[in-house]
């Protein structure tokens, strides 16, 4: 099936323009891909400045007003133009028109725009922080920020503002693509669970997406124009900011994770040789995290002065939304069961993946007992949580969906030993830099603190260690895959042996994907030779 | 505290409270402990056990097993379910006052606690309680967000601008904690931090028969007129420096264009740096008093400035 033309997708045309105003989905991901390692380059940069800084008690490396700049720079590079578009803006735009058999996305020039949105909002960002910065943390809780910060608020806020549009329109997109373009035979039930989870991720980017930007509109008419909206001196209500900004901020975490699971499942079949197991209940547990992660934003609120009932209602509902993670969490690992399992890289990234979001997710429990939030609430404890969500989990199925993949975008296989290493390094120097922050915080070390009491140094240089450890995994996939680029061994079209359409395509794939039109006839990941399929 | 530096593992218990959120906090512990032990235990033994031994292996299918599906959808369920009856329960009993008590008061605002004893002494960024008698704080902001955070009596609740909210602990043990602000507030935030002081109820007394309550309004007056305020600042506009009758809360046209309140921080800065915001038709001509004033006395001062404004800006209620 596959031809070593060559006429792929990289080199059927040349030049700078060729790329800006590619309408190629699979250029567009690459577009992405660069763009997106040099914010997380950014925002891991101002990650190192804070753990630098609470290497001891005292404020001696910045000053205080730097260190908040510092903290909200990190949390807003890193979740509005790192972690939310990830996975779907760089493998989702490449893989989802791949998987179903398309030839593209159903609106490609969307598709350019998005990209183009996305990156007036970050520069619009990055201009802040060489501009004097910012300092609300990434919360933008008001009346803070709209009417005491005296620092770039506006811009940083339009940034975000602007870049929600680009998700907007990518999960509209998705959900436009995956209804109407799969190829024929491709029944929902076959889809591979990367396409559900997408599906689920968009119909989030979609729907709550908007209520972030009125949010944030608001912020902006209120600290500009004096119209009282949060700040009780205009007569506002600084609560009201908080629940149209979690109202999005929260099911924006599992347009974090959900992509990455939808990584994950796929590489667990890949690499164990297996069909998911409960396939249709992992399906449906991404539209059931979807559904009810709309339903639990007051669990951000339980000591802020919401009313007690308002807690009630919302910890119950926090408790609800964990059973379809759990559920994942207990199919991929009876996945393993019987398999055949190899250890490459993106394999290590899948299993660090269960570990870390199995830790994320439990701590997550303790967050939403309202007995013990009221503790924990606005500690390191709930830093260290959210950090094994968003690295653990949504960051580790980005690198191993990056591995997975990299030979399908590239062409190229990286060296597999230096690759394994990485993994390694980056899951030691993880736990050692966030586990301790459970115990700090449990300790009752306040988050976004510059300086601290002093009994809580051992824990901070543990933390600060372990970040300089993950610091070295980082740049190690940087350098060998970049390596790969010119130097790497040329990757067949399927070099893992897996299921999926995208595997059927050469590597790199041509301009228009397919050939012919794909017709599916079996499930998806149909590894056991006999199997029949079906569900 | 006792630990100053080295490892400390377990924060202090120092509440009614702290007990019960321990136990329930060490419940979630097992739990996590257990599922991580056994998530992490099958992970590990299948990896091995079925690790891939020729490239040719082509293990058979398996698609699911309703009976497993249920069993882990329905234990987690009920755990979950289990769990949040019980973190309910303590969230009502960490958060309901019981009826008797002593009243406190409590303001935040960038960055400082203002404390008032139910019987009018004043301290800031301290505040000294009696063991074994139920405390009831009243808390407001008079800025931004903050949050009254007490993690050896596992207390915690945010201080909203423009409303008043509560919250109450009795202590169970003579010493001193920490108090933080647990809500990011802006600059100084990780400084707007102080300690709590739990004595026996007759040290309590006769630290409270030690400190005057005099309001802080007549001690503001006092110290205006021992620095020489009045020189400058008269009644009317006939002093070098602005008149201060009404200024409180009023919108302050600025030298250069733009207008600022003249709130506390506003005042403040205006004591502190005179010359960061001058007011529009004054000479830059007033010095420093920072180091001549501290924090205490400055509340005084603007309480007293305060206390010119017309209509009086809403304080706390007096007990």
């Amino acid at each position: 099936m596959s031809t070593h033309s060559a006429a792929s997708y990289l080199n059927a045309s040349h030049g700078i323009a060729s790329w800006l105003f590619t309408r190629d989905h699979k250029r567009i991901a690459l577009l992405y891909l660069i763009s997106l390692s040099l914010f997380f380059a950014l925002g891991g940069m101002f990650a190192g400045a804070i753990r630098l800084e609470l290497l001891t008690p005292k404020g001696n490396l910045m000053s205080d007003a730097t260190y908040n700049k510092m903290f909200t720079l990190h949390g807003v590079v890193m979740i509005f133009f790192f972690l939310i578009p990830s996975v779907p803006a760089v493998l989702g735009n490449f893989l989802v028109p791949l998987m179903i058999g398309a030839r593209d996305l159903a609106f490609p020039k969307l598709n350019l725009l998005s990209w183009y949105l996305y990156m007036a909002g970050a520069l619009l960002a990055v201009t802040v922080a060489v501009t004097g910065g910012v300092d609300t943390g990434w919360t933008f809780y008001t009346p803070y920020s709209s009417t005491y910060s005296n620092t770039n608020v506006m811009a940083t806020a339009a940034g975000a503002f602007i870049a929600g549009f680009s998700s907007i329109l990518t999960g509209l997109n998705f959900i436009v693509t995956i209804h109407k373009m799969r190829a024929p035979g491709l029944t929902w039930f076959r889809l591979p669970l990367f396409i559900w989870a997408h599906y689920a991720t968009a119909l989030i980017q979609v729907l709550a997406t908007p209520v972030v930007a009125i949010a944030l509109l608001l912020v902006m008419l209120e600290r500009g124009f004096g119209v009282g909206i949060f700040d009780p001196k205009l007569g506002g209500d600084p609560l009201l900011f908080q629940h149209l900004f979690w109202f999005y901020s929260h099911p924006a975490v599992y347009i974090m994770i959900l992509p990455s699971m939808g990584v994950v499942s796929e590489i667990i079949a890949a690499f164990s040789r297996k069909r998911i197991f409960g396939y249709d209940f992992v399906a449906f547990s991404s539209l059931a995290i979807a559904l009810l992660g709309f339903l639990v934003w007051g669990h951000h609120m339980f000591v802020s002065g919401q009313s007690m009932y308002a807690g009630l209602v919302f910890s119950v509902l926090s408790f609800l939304v964990a059973v379809p993670s759990a559920v994942k969490v207990f199919n991929w690992t009876a996945t393993l069961y019987r398999g055949s399992i190899s250890f490459d890289a993106p394999m290590l990234y899948a299993l660090g993946f269960i570990g870390l979001f199995t830790i994320g997710g439990l701590t997550g429990l303790f967050l939403a007992t309202l007995g013990v939030d009221v503790h924990v609430h606005d500690t390191y404890f709930v830093v260290a949580h959210f950090h094994y969500i968003m690295v653990g989990g949504a960051l580790f199925g980005y690198l191993g969906g990056l591995h997975y993949w990299w030979p399908k975008l590239t062409g190229r296989l990286y060296p597999h030993t230096w690759a394994r290493l990485a993994a390694a390094i980056i899951f030691l120097g993880f736990n050692l830099t966030f586990f301790p922050q459970f115990l700090l915080g449990y300790l009752g070390m306040p988050r976004r603190y510059h300086v601290y009491p002093e009994e809580f140094q051992v824990l901070n240089v543990f933390s600060t260690a372990g970040a300089s450890v993950l610091g070295i995994g980082y740049l190690m996939p940087l350098i060998y895959l970049l390596w790969s680029l010119r130097s790497g061994a040329k990757a067949d079209s399927n070099p893992w042996n897996a299921k999926g359409l995208e595997w059927q395509v050469s590597s790199p794939p041509p301009v228009h994907n397919f050939d012919q039109v794909p017709t599916v006839t079996e499930e998806a990941y149909a590894y056991a030779p006999a199997d029949k399929g079906g569900s | 505290m006792d630990t100053e530096t080295g490892l400390q593992l377990f924060p202090e218990r120092a509440s009614s409270v702290a007990g019960d959120v321990d136990a329930l906090f060490y419940f979630l512990v097992a739990v996590s402990v257990f599922f991580v032990l056994l998530i992490f235990g099958l992970i590990a033994y299948f990896v091995w056990r079925y690790r891939r031994r020729s490239p040719s292996d082509a293990p058979a299918a398996i698609h699911g097993h309703l009976g497993l599906e249920l069993l882990w959808t329905g234990v987690p369920l009920v755990l979950a379910m289990f769990i949040f009856g019980w973190g309910a329960k303590l969230y009502f009993e960490v958060f309901r006052p019981p009826k008797e008590g002593l009243d406190f008061y409590v303001v935040g605002k960038q960055w400082m606690w203002k404390v008032q004893h139910p019987t009018g002494q004043r301290e800031i960024n301290e505040m000294h309680v009696p063991r074994g008698i139920p405390v009831k704080v009243t808390m407001t902001s008079e800025d931004v967000i903050h949050s009254f955070f007490v993690p050896a009596f596992r207390v915690k609740r945010d201080v909203v601008p423009g409303r008043f909210v509560t919250a109450w602990f009795m202590a169970t043990k003579v010493g001193e904690y920490h108090l933080f602000c647990s809500q990011y507030c802006g600059t100084a935030h990780s400084q707007m931090t102080g300690k709590i002081v739990v004595l026996e109820p007759a040290d309590y007394s006769a630290w409270l028969s030690g400190r005057s309550a005099e309001p802080p309004a007549v001690a503001g007056k006092k110290l205006f007129d021992k620095l020489g305020c009045a020189t400058c600042h008269q009644q009317d506009a006939s002093g070098r420096g602005p008149s201060l009758l009404g200024v409180f809360g009023s919108k302050v046209q600025l030298q250069g264009g733009g207008k600022v309140v003249a709130d506390e921080t506003y005042l403040r800065e205006s004591v502190l740096s005179p010359q960061a915001k001058l007011v529009a038709g004054y000479e830059g001509i007033m010095p420093t008093f920072t180091g001549q004033v501290d924090e205490e006395k400055l509340l005084d001062l603007i309480a007293y400035i305060r206390s010119l404004a017309l209509p009086p800006a809403p304080a706390p209620r007096q007990p």
